[in-house]
């Protein structure tokens, strides 16, 4: 079984961000970056059923330089190889993201491809479905569990308020993985070491034929959203802030 | 410039953000002096389109077919793509439902586009409209247009309209046959059901102190739990703590988890993404203990420490068992 597992590079989770002086973007500058988590479980599912089924996880991502540590560290904990789009991407809208990914899956001829639900960038929480369809696959969304049975996979989809659906559909196909899939593993001293041996393909969008440009969303501008005036910070020492909470807590609020 | 609503309906009962999106439509439409309609995809469902017909829209589209009894990606892609093809709508707007994230890009992305998912709120400039979206987990917002021509799509955030704003009137209802053939739908939906039922009942629960990923590991856990206890609050979690067994999945607040809205609501270690903040922002009393001043949490919150919360709780703890013994 050949998959392919799209993985996004974002800003570490608690990074404090900055707007760019152009207004269409952070700064980028002192930021630590780490691999999307729902991503992450992507990987983790891709693995787990080569493990299974046997076969090749090839692991792809779109991004500046940078993305080569991400990559690195997919190789590492298991893909076999990987396939770098190097290219700018920041807020380029999920059309013109799935169109650079798109072009290089098509050579790939995969079985499935599998990505995270959502980034925990932009948000968009399109780029997997827009995929499928830049494919002409047939694709499944917030997929707890894969079952593969010959041509065809069995998945568990989450929907909303504690439900969930059982859903067949035939292969290749496109999921798109939600977090908590499996459990996430480490790389090993080991995989660590094999990975420098590994191969990874570098392509520009120029290489793929497709303009790395946004094809349906422009964005005029990202700033920090305004603060709820309503709320009441307590500071000083944490034995002094709780005191101020409970008194608020018990004579404001009357909650206690 | 038209205006065209796809609501939400599960066979049994509307999807509550299908009439935050209608009063959206028609508010939007108002901005931009234009007319606005709405869809429903139900085979056989006069009755949904009725109800829609007595709101204030130029037509309800009632998209029947035997092949869409049960939602599937293809087959509501398919025919909205071919109601789109007839009414010719410029902007179509959607509840940000999981149903819609499954289908809309796909919709979008056959006609060449790309939609606007999740908006927050909107604004009429220079006669078209921008839509408000959130970066980064709600750290930043983003001002974002449209490029190129219509159609337009875009889905609103859950409680970023409100429902009760809808406008009534009278409609007519003019029902849509799509063609569509069996092979056309490649995946096969199969059983809905739920894990188990849920032993524990947050939606009760009078005082709840949850826990995020600010807790770092499983083994510190006794320290929030140690704050529920001097409460008696019950113990809840955004979903990273359930996802890692950290505590089972029926403590979990949020979107994919328990809605709750209790009188007091401790937020530790919560940065406050979305999928947690649609399960207890109609909490009567928000509290949000987070080192990161710039969560989104705060925003919610009426009272908030910034700092470390394995100084913070524990001295909450304290202040708390200090006047219930008193």
């Amino acid at each position: 079984m050949k998959i392919v597992v799209a993985i996004k590079q974002t800003p570490a989770r608690d990074s404090q961000l900055r707007i760019a002086g152009t207004g269409k973007w952070i700064e980028e500058a002192d930021l630590a970056y780490e691999v999307n988590e729902p991503d992450a479980y992507a990987l983790e599912e891709a693995l787990q059923l080569k493990e299974k089924h046997g076969g090749e996880v090839i692991a792809l991502s779109a991004g500046p330089a940078r993305v080569a540590q991400t990559i690195r560290e997919a190789l590492a904990k298991g893909a076999d190889r990987a396939i770098h789009i190097e290219e700018d991407m920041g807020a380029l809208d999920p059309l013109a993201a799935a169109r650079l990914l798109a072009a290089a899956v098509k050579s790939e001829a995969p079985d499935l491809v599998l990505t995270g639900l959502q980034s925990d960038d932009l948000g968009y929480g399109q780029t997997g479905v827009i995929l499928a369809e830049l494919l002409g696959l047939p694709h499944a969304t917030i997929v707890m569990k894969v079952e593969v049975d010959g041509g065809a996979i069995r998945v568990k989809r989450e929907l909303e308020d504690g439900w969930f659906q059982q859903m067949e559909m035939p292969l290749p196909a496109l999921l798109t993985i939600q977090s908590g899939i499996g459990k996430l593993r480490y790389a090993t001293l080991m995989g660590i070491k094999k990975a420098k041996t590994k191969e990874v393909k570098r392509l520009t969008a120029a290489d793929l034929g497709v303009a790395a440009e946004s094809a349906g969303v422009v964005l005029d501008r990202i700033y920090t959203p305004e603060r709820s005036k309503r709320i009441q910070l307590f500071t000083g020492t944490p034995q002094e802030a709780a005191a101020q909470l409970v008194e608020k807590l018990r004579f404001e609020a009357r909650v206690l | 410039m038209s205006i065209l609503a796809v609501l939400e309906h599960n066979g049994r009962a509307w999807n509550r953000m299908s009439w935050e999106t209608l009063a959206a439509a028609q508010q939007i439409a108002r901005e931009l002096n234009t007319t606005v309609s709405a869809a429903v995809v139900r085979p056989d469902g006069q009755s949904l389109a009725g109800e829609l017909a007595r709101t204030r829209l130029e037509r309800v589209y009632l998209v029947d077919h035997e092949l869409l009894a049960e939602y599937t990606a293809d087959g509501f892609s398919l025919a909205l793509r071919q109601l789109i093809e007839r009414v010719k709508p410029e902007l179509l707007l959607f509840p940000h439902t999981y149903q819609v994230r499954d289908f809309l890009p796909k919709l979008a992305t056959s006609l060449g586009k790309a939609a606007v998912t999740d908006a927050i709120a909107h604004r009429v400039h220079d006669g078209a409209v921008v839509f408000v979206r959130q970066f980064f987990q709600g750290k930043v917002n983003a001002d974002v247009r449209f490029a190129g021509d219509a159609p337009h799509f875009a889905s609103l955030q859950a409680g970023a309209y409100r429902a009760d704003q809808v406008a009534e009137g009278a409609s007519e209802v003019e029902i849509f046959r799509p063609d569509l053939r069996a092979a056309q739908i490649r995946g096969k939906p199969l059983e809905l059901f739920r894990e188990s039922e849920r032993a524990v009942d947050l939606t009760a629960a009078g005082i709840i102190v949850s826990v995020g990923r600010g807790i770092k590991e499983a083994g510190n856990i006794p320290v929030v739990e140690k704050l529920a206890r001097a409460l008696g609050a019950e113990l809840a979690a955004s979903r990273p703590i359930c996802d890692a067994g950290w505590l089972p999945m029926e403590r979990q607040v949020g979107s994919s988890g328990q809605t709750v809205s209790p009188k007091l609501y401790v937020a530790v270690g919560i940065s406050g993404a979305i999928q947690h903040l649609v399960g207890m922002k109609g909490s009567r009393t928000v509290v949000a203990i987070n080192k990161d001043p710039n969560a989104p949490i705060f925003e919610v919150a009426d009272y908030g420490i910034v700092g470390d919360l394995f100084q913070v709780v524990p001295e909450l703890t304290a202040a708390i068992e200090k006047i219930k013994k008193s």
